[in-house]
């Protein structure tokens, strides 16, 4: 699966992937909310009692589909990101996480895919929200590829799963495994986590610098200790460059590294209201997340740590 | 008061927690033991058999009259509710259905229970199993707005393994109006009775409809 060239979105490889479990497994749920269902009319027709859409309402879609794993199924909720992430977070919480069932939640629309919907439908917080639930694992793929790897990986394995596909992809798939970081390259001067899509964006920008770079599709839970190995063979400083609102991941960094005298940056979606309209590349150079703005970011970091050093 | 009730009581007078009066549990009683006395097919030995009917306590408040039924039924000792909101207890404010044998839902967050019902309902019938749902909401609970999420769904599907009880005791800051209509126009077979006539009460739930799910109003007013 690793290396291959792109041949389709992560959305239409949802599509295949969740129609192929339905069909493999009965015991495979899937509840919409009157999103992509273009992709499961033959599976609703044929399967009535568990894959439905329930139409606009997703608290209680993702409600239903916990009363569907206490009977035994695995259910699959899909909307987009902000109305199956933020509207139902509390049904996420308690009916998946304090029950302690296992289900999957996969997005469309990351951060602002819908870039010209505005903020309504923006959802640059839904993996930093929902990493502070316990239990909960959080995966962000960065190709199709990718996307049905994670999504293979984690389910049916008891745990409640938040997967995110994005418009934005890499280019090349990476032979990712779930709850791991990917050694990319090895470098001396500091090391970066790049997450899914901002990947190859990243490798384009530390192209020339002598910079560890981790590729990372899990975020939670997070992979301290590759984390911690490459940190012991590189200086301390240590980039983050994620796709949601920058920062999420800083406590998992630091966490890692609490008994290494570490610099950590954070790069990702700032946290304010954006009122523009425009393609999601578009809100990449507005925010400066090109490879040229994460670039200059990096080597503005360095280089304060390099005075301090002075 | 009749025997089993003052059996119910009494094993609720285990606590000496300040919660133990609520008038949210001492609400819920009347169908509560007219669903586990004469309604519910379950084996308190083996709480998670697949051949029992699901019940589902969706407002979680007043959780002590569920757990006196519970252990008069044997799925827990009479003695853990002496235990009720305690540190070492199993049994909280709202139930804990990975703590409380019988309990099947963890709920207390309102308007949580009743799409979960939904869930479990389609789950039944995907697996081709003929027990019922049964899911107790509150009035006060049907002001979030999941319950008519919930409400319009099941009666759009046609569940008929779905019954919805919901314990009318004017404790709704809104004017509910009349509840059961509401059910009704969104395709429910919906009823009305006095909460505390057991026969009424059992006369209803032993007769839900067969083609889309069934609604009672069971109605326990404030005593004056």
């Amino acid at each position: 699966m690793s290396n291959s060239i792109l041949s389709d979105s992560m959305r239409d490889r949802m599509g295949k992937v969740v129609n192929a479990l339905i069909e493999r497994d009965p015991q495979t749920a899937l509840v919409l909310a009157d999103i992509s269902t273009t992709y499961f009319r033959d599976a609703m027709q044929k399967h009535p009692a568990r894959v439905v859409n329930v139409g606009i309402m997703e608290q209680t879609a993702v409600s239903l589909a916990a009363g569907l794993a206490l009977e035994g199924f695995h259910p699959i909720v899909h909307s987009i990101a902000p109305f199956v992430t933020e509207r139902p977070f509390e049904q996420i919480k308690d009916d998946f996480c304090y029950q302690g069932l296992g289900g999957t939640v996969i997005s469309i629309g990351a951060s602002y895919d819908y870039g010209t919907d505005g903020m309504t439908h923006h959802g640059a917080a839904d993996v930093p929200i929902l990493k502070t639930l316990p239990s909960m694992q959080v995966c962000v793929p960065g190709t199709a590829d990718e996307f049905e790897t994670l999504l293979r990986q984690t389910y049916n394995n008891g745990a409640p799963t938040y997967i995110r596909t994005s418009v934005q992809q890499n280019g090349i798939s990476r032979p990712v495994n779930f709850g791991q970081l990917h050694v990319e390259r090895a470098g001396q001067d500091g090391v970066v986590v790049a997450v899914g899509p901002m990947l190859e964006r990243t490798l384009a920008a530390v192209a020339d610098l002598d910079l560890t770079v981790l590729y990372a599709t899990t975020i939670a839970p997070f992979d301290a200790d590759t984390l911690q190995t490459a940190v012991a063979r590189a200086a301390p400083n240590v980039i983050v460059v994620e796709p949601y609102y920058e920062g999420a991941l800083a406590p998992d960094v630091a966490k890692a590294l609490q008994s290494v005298a570490s610099r950590i940056h954070a790069i990702g979606v700032p946290r304010q209201v954006l009122d523009r309209y425009g393609p999601p590349e578009r809100h990449d150079e507005e925010l400066g997340l090109t490879a040229a703005g994460i670039r200059t970011r990096i080597t503005d970091f360095l280089q304060m740590g390099a005075r301090a050093r002075v | 008061m009749v025997a089993h009730k003052q059996e119910l009581a009494d094993l609720m007078n285990l606590t000496s927690g300040d919660q133990k009066h609520d008038p949210s549990a001492f609400s819920t009683m009347g169908v509560l033991s007219v669903l586990y006395d004469r309604i519910l097919h379950y084996d308190a030995a083996d709480p998670q058999s697949e051949d029992r009917d699901r019940f589902i306590l969706s407002k979680g408040h007043g959780p002590l009259a569920l757990y006196a039924i519970l252990a008069q039924k044997g799925f827990f000792p009479a003695s853990a509710i002496e235990n009720f909101l305690h540190w070492d207890g199993i049994l909280g404010g709202h139930p804990d259905r990975k703590r409380v044998p019988g309990v099947e839902a963890s709920t207390g967050s309102l308007g949580h229970g009743f799409p979960m019902a939904i869930g479990v309902a389609l789950g039944l019938k995907a697996k081709g199993n003929q027990r019922r749902v049964y899911v107790l909401i509150g009035d006060g609970e049907s002001n979030e707005g999941s319950v008519w999420e919930a409400a319009l769904l099941a009666g759009d599907l046609g569940l008929a393994n779905l019954t919805a009880i919901l314990i009318d005791n004017r404790s709704s800051t809104r004017n509910l109006g009349n509840i059961a209509a509401k059910f009704e126009a969104f395709g429910w077979c919906a009823a009305t009775v006095d909460g505390r006539d057991e026969d009424a009460l059992e006369k209803v739930l032993a007769a839900p409809a067969s083609d889309r799910p069934s609604f009672v109003a069971a109605e326990v007013l404030p005593y004056v």
